[in-house]
């Protein structure tokens, strides 16, 4: 196989040499993978945009002798122009884009992940809602078989309304075994949601303290996950 | 058999030229045998204009651009426009942009670009004193000149919200083709911008 076509989605790109770049890609039926665009940098590049992260495109790659791919030809399947038209949108595509990078071993194909980031790319470029990165992190862990516990208490199993979220531990804590950060009805009321097939109505809920409560959950429990800091969510913080 | 090695200089040599950008263990080798081989006043040549330019080259107090002074040479020239400010991220830009000689204003270095999957927020720019600059130069126009990457359009986006300031024109470098490209090459992103920022060239303007 020394010439092979994917779709993929451009998780990120960095600098290379004078005028190319790495793409970190995630392939529909190759996984994650890393390919050299030369001269992508130069404006007369015949990628162009294509490259660029967050657009989805059908790539002809050429198998390298070690774990770099190049890039020979691109197609733009959705070019998203949208990601880059606002500043919440940039932060949270760059947020889905990390923590798939992150999740995603090199070259283990999962078509669920590519086609939850290809959905979760589309939900950001229509119309951006505010708990859209924290219910794709939930969605995320419970797809790789990690999924938060909101139901029973991860001690003891029992069910209680009064609880706490022990982070470490991946789910909630009730009251009599104690522990864990507090967290809302409102907001448990909602990560159940999440995972339990009411995502549309939670996607509609506008801006406010349940959905911030639910976003900083969330991503604590990704980055407890991933045992490292989401550097997106920090920039995100800070503009 | 014990494996053949450099010399302890020249394996340092190889090592420390490797660890430049863009030079990969190969180069590095061969750059090394080439100062090996050339005469001793080629390498204390290069030797000299590394350090003097270590020792001489620092920040523009104003613009941030590379500068031996205090003040760059564009921010002590008197002819240039002081009301008009192009932001670019990195100091090469500057060069790139006074290639064209159709800018007489001067610049403002933000010495990179927010990148949220590298972590590169604002506070690591130069953004507070662009900020600054604006006041108190009675800055006119802010021309943001940062590349058409994901990168480039967030600092755009958060330099344009962070501009509002009354009488402050804010303007973003135009998208387009390359002049002596091939239309049919053009990705649709820089195509359907070129569409969008199309200008009139006879007739009236078309409606919005």
């Amino acid at each position: 196989m020394s010439l092979y076509r994917d779709d993929a989605v451009v998780l990120r790109t960095y600098k290379l040499g004078e005028a190319d770049r790495v793409v970190v890609l995630l392939g529909r039926a190759t996984g994650k993978v890393r390919a050299v665009a030369k001269g992508v940098r130069r404006t007369r590049s015949k990628f162009g945009s294509r490259l660029e992260p967050g657009s989805q495109v059908q790539v002809q790659l050429h198998e390298g002798r070690g774990e770099l791919d190049l890039v020979t030809q691109v197609e733009t399947i959705e070019a998203r122009p949208n990601l880059r038209a606002d500043m919440s949108r940039v932060a949270h595509a760059a947020a889905l884009l990390e923590v798939v990078d992150l999740v995603a071993p090199d070259r283990e194909p999962v078509a669920r992940r590519y086609d939850m980031l290809v959905g979760a790319l589309g939900v950001v470029e229509e119309r951006d809602p505010p708990l859209l990165p924290a219910a794709f992190y939930l969605k995320l862990l419970a797809a790789e078989g990690v999924a938060p516990e909101f139901r029973e208490c991860v001690v003891c199993a029992a069910v209680d309304t009064e609880v706490g979220f022990a982070v470490e531990a991946g789910g909630v804590r009730c009251r009599s075994c104690g522990g864990g950060r507090s967290i809302s009805d409102e907001a448990l009321a909602v990560c159940r949601a999440v995972l339990g097939g009411g995502l549309s109505v939670v996607l509609d809920l506008p801006d406010g303290d349940v959905t911030r409560e639910v976003d900083s959950l969330a991503t604590a429990i990704v980055e407890a996950h991933l045992e490292r800091r989401l550097r997106s969510v920090r920039v995100l913080h800070t503009t | 058999m014990a494996e053949v090695a450099f010399a302890a200089a020249v394996q340092d040599l190889i090592d420390a030229l490797g660890r430049l950008p863009g030079v990969g263990p190969k180069s590095a080798q061969r750059i090394a045998f080439h100062l090996l081989k050339a005469d001793a006043e080629e390498s204390s040549r290069l030797a000299a204009a590394i350090l003097a330019a270590k020792e001489r080259v620092g920040f523009c107090e104003v613009c941030f651009n590379l500068s031996e002074e205090a003040r760059c040479e564009i921010c002590s020239d008197d002819r240039r426009d002081g009301h008009v400010v192009c932001v670019v991220e990195e100091p090469r830009d500057v060069v790139a942009i006074e290639r064209t000689r159709e800018f007489r204003g001067r610049y403002h270095v933000l010495q990179g670009a927010i990148d949220h999957l590298q972590g590169v927020g604002p506070e690591q720019l130069r953004i507070r004193e662009l900020l600054a600059r604006v006041t108190a130069e009675q800055v006119t126009e802010v021309i943001i000149c940062t590349n058409p990457n994901l990168e480039g359009e967030a600092t755009a986006l958060f330099l344009t919200k962070m501009l509002d300031v009354p009488g402050l024109v804010v303007s973003r470098i135009a998208n387009g083709l390359p002049v002596g490209g091939d239309l049919e090459y053009a990705d649709e992103l820089t195509l359907g911008r070129a569409l969008e920022g199309r200008r009139v060239v006879a007739g009236p303007a078309p409606a919005e």
